[in-house]
């Protein structure tokens, strides 16, 4: 999938939220108990330092970029902190996709239809996926995809959506390259525009190159590239709050 | 199919592992941990959920279809991840000591690792904090450190580093710090051990890895703290402050006081031809231009000293230490060749490194009777332990300990004289034994004897040493240096001799050799003079080395006693261990210095003797044995690494014992060693017995049955 054109999304004003307020808010307005769990378990306030947060990469394989037309086929997470990503507690699930595989993602993500045919339904998985999330910051490459396909996939499911907010390791990338496009001059010299997809972001931080693409690398890809624009650009201390989304 | 699992052959691998570590045993597949046992899968390595899922798979499954299998689980409840994670286990796989293990193990490793990303400069593993994993590169790149700051080695992707640490005293021992921008995996110590325990392999990897290291620490043993590292040019910190020897001792004082200098170089010529003809301290003006009252005009020629010792300006602090304990002077001329590059005096060493047992060497010579010298010496055992604790090897704390015993002899000696009087004719005092080969630790007894002038005439003469002898001996004992068992002291007439009797005894040894007196002039041969005429030592140890080396009866009756004591190593790599009075009829004990350092020495002096060397020092001694074809460079390599490692398995079990507030002693019982320390001991003791059995048949010595 190209992210490049989606790298100034419509997104939510999320930024501005107090989010441990509107945890609260929705602990109680909710009925579903695995909602109310989630929000139960809390929201770091706004002034928390980086170094002090819990956190978990998350990242999603999907039939599509659209989460009202697409399905979610896989879901891979990772908690950690800045002090260390710990595999260990790392999870992996394949889940069956509302609407029918189409043939260019399969291609896309090595996964077949054979594959989805056991897996069990997102809401099945939802009670370890739930628990995982809470009390921790979600971290995405790309705030477009797994908010919003969660978001919907619980709408559909438990008639209720889902709200929280995230760091999103692209959005830091577009935000230190403000200038990533090259200039007419620049283009004219065949100047490329720089990228801030995840594969090349993690280059300019001496990441390793990921041959796999599942979720789950994906999310561990991700999480290590938030450790290392932190290390290098903002440091333990800064509030949370400069940063989520 | 957990057997099936963890079976080598599963993947028809050979172990490579025949090769020859230069350390201190060649490792074969058999060791202790033999072939691979099979997993425990309900251990920590799998969760309780993978535990019994793959309790229901059954033995004749393939290693295939449990991986699919966990990956079909995994479909269903997270866990098993290792299908996913296979970037991360490939990683793993491509680089030793883990491209040796089952694919199985190497999932199970992945799926416990913490991942951290560290930017250059940062301080990854600080000394002394617990150890708490194995470290591997994923990318970029680590610096370790010695102890003292210096480097010690560059880690890169797919490398490894901490399982010193580990394996050791779950303390860091080499700081570690980002030297590039670093993704590192971090494998927690329970991983670590369990991989320890499961796979021979990695065992012997780390292992070797450790014993390389323990080997570079043994061999590069200037190194390991900072009087180790830094070279005596640093301490020089001024513009040399010399006159013409020609001056008069008036002028010689005023340049001193106007340049506050305690020491002043004489120089002999002008410009680049002057060169060093001798020195002049401030002791020297108090004692001997004060004290005898010379005329201000004097010059300063008749009272400065001569035949200076020197240091290269690039040898290490230690050395110039060890000189000046060795010969009790406190100023060294730093030399470029002829050029004087500076003075260095004891107390620039012990102002750079306080903690040192130098100041209690000051502290010794500030001392004026025998009661402030046996309060003082309650320090050496503090002194002791703070250098075990910093990590010095057995070289640098035997020759410190031989240099405190050597300044309160000294010291002593001094006060003795200052007591009686001048000697009536000149005399050395002679260290023997452990002291004589800079050797000494905290237990021990004092061995010395009296090389008197040959003018000595006992009727007139030897009132007067027999008092000094007492007087020295009587303060040793005050000291903390018990009495010797066996009489071998200045105070036995036998050992208060001149030169041509003392000349004669070495003779009689040599020439007619006889295994049960040479067991207990053995002791001889290690000596050294230590104050006045040490040049009366000199010629005995020249006598000594070109004797002994001509006389094959001799050597082979010295051999033949040093085959009495042997290592306390059994048919089976077992230890042989002894009851000892103190720790009762169940703690069985094997004595550390009868069965290790003694046995070693003593086949290291026959060897040295055989050379014709005049070393004392054991490890000196190889050094000159390495000179000639005797024993080849790996023998010579083995036998060093076999003496520091005992020597300093006995040291720390000593330092140990006098931090929990007990006597120390030599006495080990092998529970209170670490498996690592075990299995080196082990492998030291094979290192003895094998050089014992060289000597045996290299000196012809048959051993001697009725000799115990």
């Amino acid at each position: 999938m190209s992210l490049e054109d989606m790298d100034t999304p419509p997104s939510q004003p999320f930024a501005n939220v107090p989010w441990p307020d509107r945890y609260q808010t929705l602990t109680e307005a909710t009925n579903n108990p695995l909602l109310k769990a989630f929000y139960q378990a809390g929201c770091c306030d706004a002034n928390t330092p980086l170094s002090q947060v819990p956190m978990v990469a998350i990242d999603f394989e999907t039939t599509g970029l659209s989460a009202t037309e697409h399905s979610i086929i896989s879901v891979g997470l990772v908690p950690f902190t800045l002090e260390g990503i710990q595999l260990s507690a790392a999870r992996h699930w394949l889940v069956k996709p509302k609407l029918a595989l189409r043939q260019t993602s399969v291609t896309i993500h090595g996964i077949t239809h054979a594959d989805l045919e056991q897996a069990p339904d997102l809401v099945d998985i939802l009670p370890e996926l739930l628990g995982c999330l809470a009390g921790r910051l979600p971290v995405v490459h790309y705030r477009d995809i797994e908010r919003p396909f969660l978001d919907v996939a619980l709408r559909y499911r438990l008639q209720e959506g889902i709200q929280f907010p995230l760091l999103d390791t692209m959005a830091i990338e577009a935000h230190l390259h403000p200038d990533r496009r090259p200039t007419f001059w620049q283009s004219w010299r065949d100047q490329k525009p720089l990228s801030i997809r995840l594969a090349d972001s993690r280059l300019r931080y001496g990441l390793p190159h990921y041959a796999a693409h599942n979720a789950l690398m994906d999310a561990i890809a991700t999480a290590e590239l938030l450790q290392a624009q932190i290390a290098h650009h903002f440091g333990e201390q800064t509030p949370v709050s400069d940063l989520w989304l | 199919m957990h057997d099936a699992l963890f079976l080598p052959d599963l993947k028809g691998r050979d172990f490579p592992r025949k090769m020859k570590i230069p350390g201190l045993r060649s490792v074969t597949p058999s060791g202790k941990r033999s072939g691979f046992k099979p997993a425990k899968v309900s251990g920590f390595m799998a969760a309780p959920s993978t535990a019994s899922r793959f309790g229901a798979i059954t033995h004749d499954q393939t290693v295939l279809s449990a991986i699919v299998l966990a990956k079909h689980y995994s479909i269903h409840s997270g866990g098993c991840m290792q299908a996913e994670l296979i970037d991360i286990r490939n990683h793993l796989l491509q680089h030793s000591p883990f491209n040796e293990m089952p694919e199985e193990l190497v999932n199970r490793v992945t799926e416990t690792i913490e991942i951290v990303y560290a930017r250059a400069g940062t301080e990854l593993l600080r000394i002394n904090d617990p150890s708490k994993a194995l470290y591997y590169v994923r990318s970029g790149a680590v610096e370790i450190f010695r102890r003292s700051g210096e480097l010690y080695n560059r880690i890169g992707e797919g490398e490894i580093f901490g399982a010193f640490g580990l394996l050791m005293n779950k303390h860091v021992r080499f700081p570690a710090t980002v030297l590039e921008d670093s993704l590192i995996y971090r494998i927690p110590a329970e991983t670590f051990h369990y991989l320890f325990e499961q796979d021979e392999g990695f065992a012997d990897y780390v292992e070797i890895e450790d014993r390389s290291r323990l080997r570079s620490a043994v061999s590069r043993r200037e190194k390991s703290n900072q009087l180790m590292t830094s070279r005596v040019s640093r301490l020089i910190s001024r513009k040399t402050v010399s006159a013409p020897y020609t001056v008069r001792l008036q002028e010689a004082a005023r340049i001193m006081t106007e340049n506050s200098v305690s020491a002043l170089l004489l120089m002999e010529g002008e410009g680049d031809q002057a060169r060093l003809k001798g020195i002049i301290t401030d002791r020297d003006l108090r004692i001997r231009a004060v004290t005898e009252a010379l005329p201000s005009e004097t010059p300063i020629s008749e009272i400065m000293t001569e035949g200076l010792i020197t240091i290269p300006a690039s040898h290490y602090i230690f050395e110039a230490m060890l000189t000046m304990l060795h010969n009790n002077v406190h100023h060294l001329p730093v030399m470029n060749d002829h050029e004087v590059r500076g003075v260095i005096a004891l107390s620039d060493i012990v102002k750079y490194e306080s903690q040192s047992s130098l100041y209690l060497v000051s502290n010794i010579y500030h001392q004026t009777s025998v009661k402030g010298l046996k309060k003082i010496s309650l320090e050496v055992r503090d002194s002791f332990v703070r250098m075990v604790n910093e990590d010095a090897n057995s070289h640098m704390i035997g020759s410190a300990l031989a240099g405190i015993g050597r300044s309160f002899t000294q010291r002593l000696l001094e006060l003795g004289e200052e007591k009686l009087g001048p000697p009536p004719v000149p005399y050395c005092f002679m260290a023997l034994g452990s002291m004589a080969r800079d050797e000494q630790l905290v237990v021990t007894d004092q061995d010395n004897a009296m090389i008197l002038d040959d003018s000595f005439v006992a009727e007139e003469h030897d009132v007067y040493f027999l008092e000094l002898a007492k007087f020295v001996s009587d303060g040793l004992a005050e000291c903390g240096y018990t009495y010797c068992t066996g009489d071998i002291m200045a105070t036995n007439e036998r050992w208060r001799q001149p030169l041509k009797a003392w000349k004669a005894y070495f003779s009689d040894w040599i020439d007619n050799p006889q295994a049960r007196a040479l067991l207990n002039s053995n002791i001889f041969f290690d000596l050294d003079g230590i104050y006045g005429e040490t040049d009366f030592a000199e010629q005995l140890k020249t006598l000594v080395a070109q004797k002994a080396s001509n006389s094959q009866r001799f050597l082979a009756m010295m051999a033949r006693n040093a085959l009495n004591r042997t290592p306390p190593l059994g048919f089976f790599r077992n230890f042989v261990m002894e009851e000892d009075g103190k720790h009762g009829k169940h703690d069985k004990t094997f004595n550390l210095k009868r069965r290790g350092t003694a046995p070693l020495s003593d086949l290291i002096r026959i060897h040295a003797l055989a050379c014709g060397s005049k070393a004392q020092n054991s490890f000196e001694r190889l050094d000159a044995i390495g000179k000639t074809r005797l024993i080849l460079d790996d023998g010579i390599g083995n036998l060093r690494d076999a003496l520091e490692f005992i020597a300093i398995v006995r040291i720390r079990h000593q330092a140990l014992a006098i931090e929990a507030g007990r006597e120390p002693d030599n006495n080990v019982r092998p529970q209170d060693l670490s498996p690592f320390e075990r299995n080196h001991l082990k492998d030291a003791f094979q290192v003895l017995s094998d050089a014992q059995k060289f000597l045996k048949y290299r000196y012809n010595a048959q051993i001697a049955r009725n000799v115990s």
